[in-house]
């Protein structure tokens, strides 16, 4: 189902991930949230840009495992676990942050 | 009557690059595509294979592969995708090497 | 954990030619949920795949080579490379990817994954593995 963005059409496939990461902006996640009824805080943001900047790095979505790890490290120790992670993203914060930040499922997710 | 020869495996894996160049004649040349562009790189084995023949690799696969010109055999020209198809027209045939 | 095994994926094929070095990439990081002694070993053209500087944008496919570098992150950190390999391709570890891991419990710090081995000293290490993949 293609999803409307301030009047610009972008292609998701079938699970609702966008087709092309290339033509992601912010509005894509604001409209995938409201979607889901979620209100994006900055703490969804900085998971978001967070695995926005994953990928860019590694042209991979990280395994939840590797997110929380990762997020440890980065934003501290209160926020890398995933009992705050899936707080923000109640579908899993890999399959839903990931599909908010336009990245393709993450790999070794069913 | 001149051939392109077209390779696109590795010298290291297959004997595609071996068969090519017993069956290169005078005027023919040889284009390295895909895999096949690891046997220009100089220093490795397969190298001397090609020295002195009238080789030409296509450019997107080396740099794909991490190749850098200064990596070729001296003599080996790099062409782009309309190289190819200005090679393909001025030889008479395409011989693929598969 | 008694369950642990050691697995090996043995990588013998170029990047970009066959699907084989995608497809063991992306094996190597589901797999590495299970939480297994994971190694992996580059020999004969598998060595190319951890080449540094790859470009793909003028053949369409998708550059994975950057996907190496997120191994550490997955506690991949036994990466093998024979030396054997890379001297025939004149090839030497400085064209390669530099690939490090961090140790949670000595303060992140950086280690190096890769390990320049010999055909014989690979040998020994596929001999003490239990598990062994190939692409």
């Amino acid at each position: 189902m293609p999803i409307e963005v301030n009047g610009k059409t972008f292609e998701t496939d079938e699970e609702g991930y966008l087709a092309n990461i290339n033509e992601w902006e912010p509005g894509v996640a604001e409209v995938m949230a409201k979607e889901d009824e979620l209100e994006l805080t900055s703490e969804h943001w900085d998971i978001i840009n967070f695995l926005r900047e994953y990928y860019e790095e590694y042209q991979i979505a990280p395994a939840v495992r590797v997110l929380t790890k990762a997020v440890s490290k980065k934003l501290g120790k209160d926020k890398g676990n995933s009992k705050y992670l899936y707080g923000l993203f109640p579908y899993g914060p890999g399959k839903q942050a990931c599909r908010y930040a336009g990245l393709p499922k993450p790999t070794g997710c069913v | 009557m001149s051939i392109l020869h077209l390779v696109n495996k590795s010298p290291y894996e297959r004997d595609s690059l071996d068969t090519a160049v017993d069956y290169m004649l005078d005027g023919d040349t040889m284009l390295l595509i895909e895999d096949g562009v690891y046997a220009a790189m100089s220093g490795g084995k397969a190298a001397s294979k090609i020295s002195g023949m009238k080789v030409s690799v296509l450019g997107p696969d080396l740099a794909a592969r991490g190749i850098s010109e200064e990596k070729l055999v001296d003599g080996v020209t790099v062409v782009d995708y309309a190289g190819f198809v200005d090679l393909v027209e001025s030889n008479d045939k395409v011989q693929s090497w598969l | 954990m008694s369950n642990i095994k050691k697995f090996m994926y043995v990588n013998r094929r170029a990047p970009y030619g066959t699907i084989y070095a995608w497809e063991s990439l992306e094996v190597v990081l589901i797999g590495a949920a299970f939480e297994q002694d994971v190694s992996l070993a580059f020999i004969d053209d598998g060595v190319y795949q951890l080449v540094k500087g790859q470009d793909t944008a003028g053949i369409g496919m998708k550059n994975f080579s950057p996907t190496y570098a997120a191994l550490g992150d997955y506690e991949v950190t036994k990466i093998y490379v024979e030396k054997e390999s890379l001297e025939e391709r004149g090839l030497t570890l400085d064209d390669l990817q530099h690939l490090v891991w961090e140790d949670e419990d000595d303060d992140w710090a950086e280690k190096d994954s890769i390990r320049l081995v010999s055909c014989a000293e690979l040998a020994q290490v596929f001999a003490e593995q239990e598990v062994m993949f190939n692409f």
